[in-house]
């Protein structure tokens, strides 16, 4: 009876597996939008294969063994031989496990030198070069280029490689794009590099992974994959209009709490590159005391008026960039893509 | 400091708990002063150097704190059942992950199967005790100190909040001021040094205190595992212990080992705490693997098969444990030839442990299983720990990892491995020795309700998360969007940790049940095993054996049964020479909780008045000369005719 | 089991267990400290704006540490030569002067920590200096448990004479003391020798 519905368990957990290659469409790692993404979709499924099959012939000799040699009313006396074991049978089951090492460990490595560099059939274009600098709890996009930064969103030019140089102001942050590349971490101090592209005008999620504290939830961004020409207009667009990026309005940003999007003239990488040391100055334990149990507002705001050289700023350019300051409560990032 | 700053106020939550505890407190002690029971506690357990009495209180304290981590993890199941819900807002979701954390990994599952180890190891070869049974009560209770000390937190001060791996720079005082994380490093060290301690004390009592004639080949396999646990938890508990006096220094005196200023480096933190993190996973599956052995041996009514390829395997996995903590972090911006080893050591840890699978699977095959509920939990192991198992290997795939790093899959994948591995293994391990500890079985048909509960429920629970998780839902999120689409696959997964918290309600209702009800005439060996514990009384007699048997063989015990060997002779029974009980381990842990709560809130004059207590407990047990006391041959007798038929 | 060449502190099951024990102690031990080296050696040369070992180190006072710890090593390595002779008074003259050359080096230990804060560098300094106060510390701390614990076992010594027992817990302190030894030899090398030269 019981061992009935042994079998009958194991047979609805061998359906899961069948279930996931069902929503492969859907979930989000398997649904790259870019050559980086795809060669490690390309070795998820490869494994997944591999491990099906791992699977489902541990799964039937399980339920195969329960069921046949389960005890019965009928066994009367019926003392099983004792067995010590046996060496061929042994021998390959310990052979076949380091096969399958084998066959992951190629692709794995394989894979893991490819996604370091500039993704093949791009080697020729020189990569678009965005520094990123996570703080608690937003994300800080510096295009040294093109002399603009950005809060909480990047835009990038399609089928282009982008290169980005990761630091952090603070705590340990993972910056995530899944439809376009892996993870790596952000720590201050130090310089990580990953490369991306994307295959097609779009937007796409991007998010923190590694926990920071209070805000960690709310720390998303958006990639946004524009044409050759959206992107360039964009950039002229925001050199046009956006705000000058000044020290003061930079130490703000850097305060602890979650931030909308922003737009700015110029970059912070004129006075500090957290890579390089320096952070501590930026950081105030007092703004992450807190009162325990009591409800805790993360949400920041910005006061780019602060000092007083607020009578030399355009008007007109003021105004739109408040538009982009908008806060938008939660999430910055429309995650809709099902 | 202020009192509002001291005492947690403010959440209604926390204000009802700390009422409940404190009354529960009052009451506790009114009930045992009202029974008259302070003195039989003093004499029986709080002053007991018995091994299995001190077992026992570990498996207490574990299930105690099981209920404690196991309240965490349905607070988070509710905050996040559905999207934007507002049950618990961040900082309160990050503190109830963070204890979850560590109370199931170090305050449940390590006192849970150390307890078992302490029941069952020195019965399993044939010794009155542990080489140390002071030292034993001192691990026990300093253990004890630490986890009271933790869960302080939660009504004084403030939990920790860093999460349970406390990375750095976020675990710093800058980022996370306030004492909850002081609480981590502090209590955490007072519970390690324990560990450290019975590790040492496993490893000799099985270097010197196994029967005569059970050479190393013919030990238990329970007994193996455990050995070659505490060669890893001397191995690695020292650095823990390292780590957290380095966290101790930053946050109490302003060092800069972790620091993002002054040439702090945090990225020393997370290899320390994986160095032993790694390494502390196999302690905790390892003895569980060992267990599992036994029953399913039991139960087949069959020897292990491949009994030799086994010990192999587990010392294998020993071994190669030591060797992959960078996968905890292949995205740390290592490069590209370090990922690659990596992955391969730790994709190496599957061969060892398939062969284990497989080892069980033809155990059972050609045997006679009878499903038990002991048994049942053996086999339900096999096919969850398996998921565990495979999805460990997509994760040791460097490459792949990049996408599912921090994320729910992972999650899934450790619940998988853990709950299986070590919470199935110890509920196995407390149907098969209640007897062996009681006197009386848990009920079978209650055991069944709590089965099937459980792993219905922990499969509902945990297997969506392995889909929000390729769907890019990292862990430690307190809320997320209506537009993500996950609200369906974790509303899912909530009820489903309903179902396991009925699973657990039914342990409850079971223990409670059999200890009013349950026969008390199971006689000392209830399962026909194999395994020299079954050989005494159940529950044990307090020296364990009356006469130290002799052993030949593997399974010794299953063969003299069958020839009708297992009979005591009046003539071979000498006086028993057995430990005296002893204050120290008590006084002298409560002291050490003293010392680290006045440290926690950075109170340094009470901290050294109080080590004071330290001194004076070191020096009193240093002082000690008592030699322990003999049972005479008479009392032996006595006892041993009241379970006996075959005494001559 | 016990014949007369078995020294006496292995002469009961308990002793020799003990002992045992202990040096498995150890190897957790040499665990702790290689530890405390790994990540000295991760810290080294993260001085921020503070001085470097090769500013603050006086190699003569720490020769001369040296030369102490060593000579102790040997003196309780004579006490417990004396102790296997049953010789209770060499045991006792031995074992105080180890811990008279122990307490020698703490104070010197102590002199050169009051020097490196003179010098600008206090624990708080940089990620150098934390490493390299809390391996000299550590070690420091060692050294200071062991004569005090010494001391203690001197008394029983007088009290009961030379036992199975106390005669198995001076030998584990010897071990004790021996293995602080070997520490500081690593810690000479590599944290004096090595910070001097590079």
């Amino acid at each position: 009876m019981n061992a009935m519905k042994k079998l009958i368990y194991a047979l609805t957990l061998l359906l899961i597996p069948v279930l996931l290659a069902g929503c492969e469409s859907k979930l989000l790692v398997f649904d790259p939008k870019g050559p980086i993404a795809r060669s490690l979709t390309d070795l998820i499924v490869y494994s997944i294969i591999f491990m099906l099959v791992i699977v489902v012939v541990v799964f039937v000799l399980f339920g195969y063994i329960v069921w046949k040699y389960r005890a019965r009313k009928d066994d009367g006396d019926f003392e099983p031989e004792e067995e010590k074991g046996n060496h061929l049978l042994e021998i390959t089951w310990f052979t076949i496990p380091v096969l399958i090492v084998i066959a992951l460990m190629i692709p794995t490595t394989k894979t893991i030198y490819e996604v370091e560099d500039v993704p093949q059939g791009y080697e020729e274009e020189e990569p678009l070069v965005i520094h990123v600098t996570s703080a608690d709890w937003k994300w800080i996009f510096s295009y040294p280029d093109q002399d603009i930064e950005t809060v909480n969103y990047i835009n990038i030019p399609e089928d282009h490689p982008v290169q980005f140089k990761m630091t952090s102001a603070g705590t340990m942050q993972s910056f995530w794009v899944p439809e376009l590349a892996g993870q790596k971490y952000t720590m201050a101090n130090m310089q990580t590099n990953l490369y991306m592209v994307a295959d097609q005008p779009g937007s796409y999620y991007g998010r923190n992974t590694s926990f920071n504290g209070r805000g960690y939830a709310h720390m998303e961004f958006e990639v946004q994959a524009q044409t050759r020409e959206d992107f360039n207009k964009w950039v002229n667009d925001v050199k046009n209009t956006a705000n000058e990026l000044s020290e003061d309005t930079y130490s703000q940003i850097l305060e602890p709490g979650v931030l909308g999007r922003m737009t700015f003239n110029g970059t912070h990488l004129d006075w500090i590159d957290h890579a390089h040391g320096g952070s501590e100055q930026y950081i105030d334990p007092e703004k992450y005391q807190l009162k325990h149990g009591e409800h805790d507002d993360i949400h920041q705001d910005i006061d780019e008026d602060r000092e007083a050289d607020s009578t030399e700023q355009d008007t007109e350019s003021h105004e739109h960039d408040h538009e982009e300051m908008e806060h938008s409560d939660s999430e910055t990032t429309d995650h809709s893509h099902h | 400091m202020s009192l509002d700053e001291f005492f947690v106020t403010g959440d209604p939550l926390i204000l009802a708990s700390q009422i409940a505890i404190g009354l529960t407190m009052i009451g506790l002690i009114a009930l045992i002063t009202y029974l008259k029971r302070w003195k039989w506690l003093w004499n029986e357990w709080f002053t007991t150097v018995d091994h299995k009495k001190i077992g026992i209180m570990y498996i207490l304290a574990g299930v105690l704190m099981f209920f404690r981590g196991g309240v965490d993890g349905l607070l988070m199941k509710a905050q996040t059942s559905r999207p934007e819900l507002d049950i618990l807002n961040a900082q309160h979701y990050d503190e109830i992950f963070t204890t979850h954390g560590v109370i199931m990994i170090l305050f449940m599952a390590m006192p849970m199967l150390i307890g078992i180890m302490n029941v069952v190891i020195p019965l399993q070869i044939g010794a009155r005790d542990v080489a140390f049974p002071k030292l034993n009560a001192f691990s026990f209770w300093t253990f004890f100190a630490g986890a009271m000390l933790f869960n302080l937190s939660f009504v004084i001060g403030g939990s920790p909040d860093a999460g349970w791996t406390s990375y750095f720079p976020l675990a710093g005082k800058e980022f996370t001021p306030g004492v909850g994380n002081n609480y981590y490093a502090v209590s955490l060290q007072i519970a390690g040094i324990g560990t450290l301690a019975t590790g040492i004390n496993f490893i000799v009592t099985i270097m010197k205190m196994r029967a005569p004639g059970l050479s190393w080949m013919k030990l238990p396999i329970f007994t193996w595992s455990t050995f070659i646990t505490s060669i890893i938890i001397v191995a690695a508990f020292p650095i823990l212990t390292i780590a957290l006096l380095f966290m101790t220094l930053d946050r109490l005196f302003g060092t800069h080992f972790f620091t993002v200023a002054a040439g702090g480096d945090p990225m020393l933190w997370l290899n320390l705490f994986w160095l032993w993190g790694h390494p502390e996973v196999y302690i905790v599956v390892l003895p569980a693997f060992g267990m599992f052995s036994e029953v399913i041996a039991t139960f087949s009514r069959k020897n292990l098969y491949g009994y030799k390829s086994m010990v192999f395997a587990v010392a294998g996995i020993a071994f190669l444990s030591m060797l992959v903590w960078v996968h905890h972090f292949y995205t740390m911006g290592n490069s590209a030839a370090v990922n690659s080893i990596f992955s391969l050591t730790t994709m190496m840890i599957a061969i060892p442990t398939g062969v284990k699978i497989f080892n069980w699977l033809f155990t059972m095959r050609k045997g006679r299983i009878e499903f038990s509920t002991a048994m049942l939990w053996s086999l339900a192991f096999i096919p969850c720990f398996t998921i565990g198992g495979v999805t460990g290997v997509m994760l040791a795939m460097a490459a792949a990892d990049y996408q599912y790093h921090n994320t729910m899959f992972l999650v899934a994948h450790f619940h998988y491995v853990l709950i299986p591995g070590v919470v199935f293994a110890v509920f196995a391990a407390l149907y098969y020795w209640w007897p062996k500890m009681f006197g009386f079985k848990l009920n079978e048909k209650i055991g069944k309700w709590h089965f099937w509960l459980f792993v219905i429920g922990f499969n509902m629970t945990f297997m969506p998360m392995f889909f929000v998780g390729l769907d890019g839902m990292s862990r430690r999120m307190y809320t997320y969007a209506e537009s993500t689409g996950w609200g369906a696959w974790l509303g899912f997964s909530a009820v489903g940790s309903l179902v396991m918290a009925a699973g657990f309600a039914a342990l409850c209702y079971n223990i409670y049940w059999s200890f009013r009800y349950a026969s008390r005439n199971v006689g000392s060996d209830p399962w026909n095993a194999r395994t020299l514990e079954w050989a005494t009384a159940s529950p044990a007699p307090h020296y364990n054996f009356a006469v130290v048997p002799q052993v030949e063989q593997l399974d010794d015990f299953w063969y003299k049964k069958k020839k009708g060997e297992t009979g005591l002779k009046k003539k071979d029974l000498k006086p028993v020479h057995m430990p005296s009980n002893s204050w120290t381990p008590i006084v002298l842990a409560a002291a050490f909780g003293v010392v680290g709560f006045f440290l926690v809130f950075e109170w340094f004059t009470l901290a050294i008045v109080a080590s004071i207590g330290i001194v004076i407990g070191l020096i009193a047990n240093s002082f000690d000369y008592d030699d322990g006391y003999h049972i005479p041959v008479e009392e032996l007798e006595k006892e041993e005719r009241e379970w006996r038929g075959d005494l001559q | 089991m016990t014949s007369h060449t078995t020294p006496l502190e292995y002469q009961s099951k308990q002793t020799q267990m003990n002992i045992l024990g202990f040096w498995i102690f150890l190897g957790a031990e040499i665990v702790l400290f290689s530890t405390l080296f790994a990540s000295y050696f991760v810290l080294e040369h993260n001085t921020a704006s503070g001085p470097a070992g090769q500013d603050i180190f006086i190699l003569k006072d720490v020769l001369i540490q040296t030369f102490i710890l060593l000579t102790s090593s040997f003196t309780s390595g004579l006490a417990i030569h004396s102790m296997r002779n049953q010789d209770k008074r060499g045991l006792l003259i031995w074992m105080i002067v180890t811990l008279l050359l122990g307490a020698g080096f703490l104070y010197m230990e102590i002199n050169e920590f009051i020097h490196y804060v003179h010098e600008g560098a206090t624990i708080q300094t940089s990620g150098f200096t934390a490493a390299l106060f809390t391996l000299l510390g550590t070690h420091g701390a060692h050294v200071t448990f062991g004569i005090i614990w010494i001391s203690l076992l001197l008394v029983q010594l007088v009290r009961r004479g030379i036992t199975v027992q106390t005669s198995s817990k001076l030998f584990i302190a010897s071990l004790y003391w021996h293995f602080l030894d070997v520490v500081w030899i690593f810690i000479f090398t590599f944290v004096y020798l090595k910070g001097m030269v590079m």
